[in-house]
């Protein structure tokens, strides 16, 4: 969810629309949750949740072996992934077809943050993979959400920027 | 005029409550409330707000100091939902019989059994015969709105009741969105100091919520009813005055598309945007359909309800809770309206519909199924209501 917050922040402090929301039963950390973003050059008027999504971002790579996470996936779409695997081994394991965004989030963070939680990591990859949003805008929504450990995400968001691959379906 | 700023609506709405220079929140935190309240306790916490935050240990006790509270002439919030409102629903008839105009804001739940936590419309319904004003949010921003209204509407001498704000919750409640906060000098230009009629005062005595024997309780539930009635008018003329400061125009019937539709959607609450969708769908198929919504439910607003429908050859009737096992009565909304109906002797096609039951979406799909299963019946073949989405 704190990413699709960021994400929809992010687009409106650069004048476009967004609206970000949860999908999530009682909380508990860990647990799998969907969080829908849309972002619009004109006012957003609807409430349904995201169908056929653009972009799906799967923040954590144990859910592809329990997700088909292209289901629904709008042609010319992209899954952005964080993954220490090669996109060729991803679509041999998984089947995906769709075009690819890979990136060692988990890694990312550890080396960064010293905890794996990915969710500002991802965002440098969507920026890079789609340019849905600017890494520069990310900022201020970061430091007001994060304060004192703000620098660590902006670096974890900037390194991932530079280290996603992606590759056409 | 301040600027659009992306904020979680639960946030928004606190800052704004905090904006009003409210004196007292007292609450206890439910899901999908949960954000709103706590968001209040940081910003008395932080010396941001001059306010007394009561953590208190229940729902029942978050009215109770509630009503304490304004019968000694605070302004004063409180928030909640779903169970936590049905715990306090003994309170809350007592705070507009006492004329307190407590403000609450309602992130619409379900109420359990299956326990859920999420949006219908089952909490609005059970304060519906509470005797508080019921004032129904579209969108973020009208979530803050209508909390800044509520102070001015229930504070105003002519009205004197408590209201409650409703926000669908997680479907409104926990959007990002982006949405304009005024400013507090706009706001307290809008919304002036509180002044109580008559307060708990040491120095001046007085009894509040005495007993009512059989000789005079009659005449006070007349009065109480009266006075709600009689808020109606006031509310309009508060809208407009909002509109005029603000910018943001506010009915107490809203339509879209809806003056020459053939078809009308009626609904109240935050899908009203995904029926949006759907009408601009349907009229580009050239299909004449439009959606009336319902901003204010009590006082009902029947009047302005059928003009705003009166043209339409069928109606799509939107419930998010049912009123059980009540033979061929529909869901509450379709009540209201077909008892309108009746009285003015008026007889379109209608078709009631529940849907979003405990947080189920409703999708664009959904509305224009529901449009078009009511354009095409025969007159007579709809049932009294039906539940949609639903697996047999």
């Amino acid at each position: 969810m704190t990413s699709a917050e960021l994400t929809a922040l992010a687009a409106i402090e650069e004048g476009k629309f967004a609206q970000a929301f949860p999908s999530f039963g009682p909380e508990r950390r860990g647990a799998p949750v969907m969080a829908f973003v849309r972002v619009s050059e004109t006012p957003i008027v609807t409430r349904e949740k995201v169908y056929e999504p653009n972009i799906v971002i799967v923040l954590d790579p144990t859910l592809l072996k329990i997700v088909n996470v292209e289901a629904g996936l709008q042609k010319g779409g992209i899954v952005i992934l964080n993954t220490s695997k090669s996109v060729e081994e991803i679509r041999k394991e998984t089947g995906l077809k769709a075009k690819l965004a890979t990136v060692d989030a988990s890694k990312i963070a550890m080396e960064t943050m010293r905890v794996p939680i990915t969710n500002t990591t991802m965002l440098g990859a969507l920026v890079k993979a789609t340019g849905l949003i600017q890494l520069a805008g990310l900022s201020e929504p970061i430091k007001h959400r994060f304060g004192p450990i703000a620098e660590k995400n902006i670096n974890a968001c900037t390194r991932a920027f530079e280290e996603t691959k992606v590759v056409e379906g | 005029m301040s600027k659009q700023i992306g904020i979680e609506v639960s946030l928004a709405v606190a800052e704004a409550v905090g904006l009003c220079d409210v004196d007292v929140v007292a609450a206890y935190p439910i899901t999908p409330q949960t954000h709103i309240v706590e968001h209040l306790s940081e910003l008395v916490a932080d010396g941001h707000l001059d306010a007394e935050f009561v953590p208190v240990e229940s729902e029942h006790s978050a009215m109770s100091a509630c009503i304490g509270s304004s019968a000694a002439g605070a302004r004063t919030f409180t928030s909640t939902c779903s169970q936590g409102y049905a715990l306090m629903s003994e309170l809350c008839y007592i705070a507009s019989a006492l004329r307190l105009p407590i403000v609450m804001a309602v992130a619409n739940r379900a109420l359990s059994a299956p326990i859920n936590i999420w949006n219908d419309h089952a909490d609005l319904m059970y304060a519906r015969d509470t005797g508080w004003i019921q004032l129904i949010s579209e969108s973020g921003q009208e979530a803050v709105d209508m909390s800044i209204l509520g102070f001015r509407i229930g504070e105003d001498k002519r009205v004197l009741l408590p209201v409650q704000v409703n926000l669908d919750g997680f479907t409104l409640s926990h959007f990002i969105e982006p949405l304009t906060i005024p400013d507090a000098a706009d706001i307290k230009k809008f919304l002036p100091p509180y002044k109580p009629a008559l307060r708990l005062d040491p120095d001046n005595p007085a009894t509040l919520g005495p007993v009512g024997m059989p000789d005079i309780y009659t005449e006070a539930r007349k009065a109480q009813d009266e006075a709600l009635k009689a808020s109606k008018p006031i509310i309009a003329e508060i809208f407009k005055e909002f509109g005029k400061q603000f910018g943001r125009h506010y009915n107490l019937v809203e339509s879209y598309k809806a003056e020459d539709a053939e078809t009308i959607i009626v609904i109240m609450g935050s899908i009203a945007q995904t029926a949006m969708t759907a009408v601009d769908h349907l009229r580009s198929q050239g299909k004449k359909v439009g959606i009336v919504r319902l901003r204010v439910f009590r006082p009902f607003p029947g009047a302005e309800l059928f003009n705003a429908i009166k043209g339409a050859k069928n109606l799509v009737i939107l419930d998010r809770v049912k009123s059980f096992g009540g033979g061929e009565i529909s869901g509450p909304v379709a009540l209201e309206i077909k008892s309108v109906l009746y009285d003015k002797q008026h007889h379109p096609k209608v078709g009631n519909f529940l849907v979003g039951l405990g947080g189920r979406d409703v999708t664009v799909q959904n509305f224009e199924e529901m449009v078009e299963r009511v354009a095409s019946a025969k007159i007579g073949d709809l049932p009294a209501y039906e539940f949609i989405n639903v697996r047999e």
